[in-house]
């Protein structure tokens, strides 16, 4: 299909790449977009690699298996390039971005000769900085978005503030501490 | 007006649910289904509906106290996957058989062993014969509006049968996908309200539930109740003529895709199909002449038409998603051919078994198939007519 982008997301059971990969179906979706958003579990126990899986396109993808040649891939917990091939079957046209406080160049060396673009977003300190706790969806997605490009930045900025004071609604303080998160990360992103 | 929304498969039925508003849920929780009893108990603490929601010890147990509410005239549903579906086994037939039209969902998942929570057939295949409607989809839209479609089918005075609203396992139930979805009203309008003919305290019109049936009755009931089965065929079709003129979207028995001119199809189900349309798409920007025939109903089982749809082909492969160990090919195979075999006109017709327990069906995957096909149009030999397909030699 023409215009689509795919996105595989590695993490571990618990830490949330589900969850990131349903917010960018979200943003994506706010955008007028089609999506799919879809884990894939193995051996359901918190801790074990899990993978989760975008579509986004501007018509309805019928395909349902897998994702094994995306366009980008996103790396919840660092400590997964070692354990699991994150960069098989990812366009060097695309680009892998990974959960990590160390620069592009020192993780290199664990993706197998990955060609594409390797980026890196320090979720943590950007997270406990605006958010005063490590939740590293909300940076990771920003990342994702600022990267990818597969979201218009703008909208994604308004969609997610208006979704914000939705969810949000009891507990308004919370809104500007997640918009700046966002907006610090699509900043923050290297590489 | 449609809302535009994105849900996954298991929160489109609940939405449903809670739009029609049964009298029962019974509820008992199994993956990849329970977050079905979950969205609905979040409904009923906030109020959204006035459901008795039933939490109960086994699925044995859900699917008895829908009989009993059935039985008592009330509209009842549950939902369920994989071993629990099996474990209601027992109360399946006598829901069928009493002619109570429970809604069953179900998030279909392989069966042990080794045990295994992904998606394939071998759950709801294995309860074909148990007297239930069963309607498939190929994804979360079509498990809203088979939902939508679903009480009138059964509840109908020429059906009066419980019915199964089948969607894949995790491919389906935890995807999120963008549906349309119907307004509130919208919905309880076209699904009406339940006015049974008869239940068990209707005293004007009462019904005896479970008796038994001595030589002398038991066969008569047994072909009524094939009757009803047969008479759900045009209950189906008119739902879904009246679905389409309501909301827009158009159903059948069966879904044919690209088979005006196809030399090479499959028959195929689920949300396999939309993958193998992909493969048809490109394999026809290649001058390549290959269709599908998506089976949406399964009981009653449109044998008719799908003989129909396929007997110009050249070749065809039945994809069976469960293993029936008859040693001669799957369910679907084994009805399909058997639906052939009258015709003047067949196709050469091959048996494949895949995606047991999750294996992924590919984009590629699916164009391998059509090539087999092309080589058997080609030489006029199916070779192997049963074979499985996606598994490792060793």
């Amino acid at each position: 299909m023409e215009n689509m982008i795919e996105i595989r997301w590695h993490g571990r059971g618990g830490q949330g790449a589900k969850t990131a990969s349903q917010l960018l179906a979200d943003a994506a979706f706010m955008s007028g977009k089609f999506v799919q958003s879809f884990p894939e579990y193995g051996p359901e126990r918190s801790g074990a690699p899990i993978t989760a899986y975008n579509r986004i396109s501007d018509e309805r993808c019928p395909v349902h298996s897998n994702i094994y040649d995306p366009d980008y891939v996103a790396v919840v917990d660092e400590t997964l390039l070692e354990s699991v091939d994150v960069t098989a079957g990812l366009s060097e046209t695309g680009a892998i971005i990974i959960n990590s406080s160390k620069d592009p160049e020192e993780l290199k060396p664990l993706l197998k000769g990955y060609k594409g673009r390797v980026c890196t977003i320090d979720a943590r300190a950007i997270s406990i900085a605006y958010l005063g706790k490590y939740f590293p969806n909300t940076p990771m997605l920003a990342a994702v978005v600022e990267v990818s490009g597969c979201v218009d930045k703008e909208q994604f900025l308004k969609d997610m503030e208006s979704s914000y004071r939705h969810k949000f609604a009891k507990k308004p303080q919370l809104v500007e501490g997640n918009l700046q998160c966002l907006r610090a990360a699509m900043k923050e992103v290297r590489g | 007006m449609s809302i535009r929304e994105r849900l996954s498969g298991n929160e489109a039925i609940a939405t449903a649910m809670r739009q029609i508003g049964p009298d029962v849920f019974a509820m008992f929780p199994i993956t990849p289904s329970t977050e079905i009893p979950q969205y609905f108990a979040q409904y009923v603490a906030d109020g959204k509906v006035d459901t008795e929601f039933i939490c109960v010890e086994s699925e044995h147990s859900s699917l008895s106290a829908c009989l009993g509410a059935e039985a008592a005239g009330c509209r009842a549903v549950t939902a369920t996957s994989s071993a629990g579906l099996s474990f209601m086994n027992e109360v399946l037939y006598v829901a069928a058989s009493s002619r109570l039209p429970v809604v069953l969902a179900v998030a279909c998942r392989a069966l042990t062993g080794p045990i295994n929570i992904n998606h394939d057939y071998s759950d709801s295949m294995a309860e074909r014969d148990s007297g239930f409607i069963q309607i498939y989809a190929e994804n979360n839209q079509e498990v809203y509006d088979n939902y939508l479609q679903a009480h009138r089918i059964a509840e109908h005075p020429d059906v009066r049968l419980p019915l199964m609203v089948c969607e894949d396992g995790f491919i389906t139930s935890h995807a999120i996908e963008n549906i349309e979805l119907e307004e509130d009203e919208a919905v309880k309008k076209f699904v009406g309200e339940y006015h049974p003919e008869n239940y068990l305290l209707k005293t004007e019109n009462p019904l005896a539930v479970g008796p038994y049936g001595i030589s002398a009755y038991y066969m008569e009931a047994r072909v009524a109740q094939a009757h009803a089965m047969m008479n759900a065929k045009k209950v189906i079709l008119d739902v879904a003529a009246d679905f389409e003129k309501t909301f827009g979207r158009k159903y059948g028995l069966i879904e044919e895709y690209k088979m005006e001119d196809a030399e090479l199809a499959m028959v195929i189900m689920g949300s396999s199909a939309g993958t193998a349309k992909a493969a048809i798409d490109e394999l026809r920007k290649e001058g390549i002449k290959a269709g599908l025939v998506k089976v949406r109903v399964f009981r009653p089982f449109p044998g008719e038409e799908i003989a129909k749809a396929i007997e110009n082909c050249k070749a065809v492969a039945v994809m069976d998603k469960s293993e029936g160990f008859s040693a001669c090919g799957g369910p679907l195979y084994a009805e399909t051919a058997g639906a052939c075999f009258n015709m003047k006109k067949r196709p050469l017709m091959v048996d494949i078994v895949f995606g047991l327990g999750g294996r992924d069906f590919t984009v590629e995957a699916a164009k391998s198939v059509y090539g087999r096909l092309a080589k058997i149009a080609e030489t006029g030999e199916t070779g192997d007519i049963y074979t499985h397909m996606g598994q490792r030699e060793r």
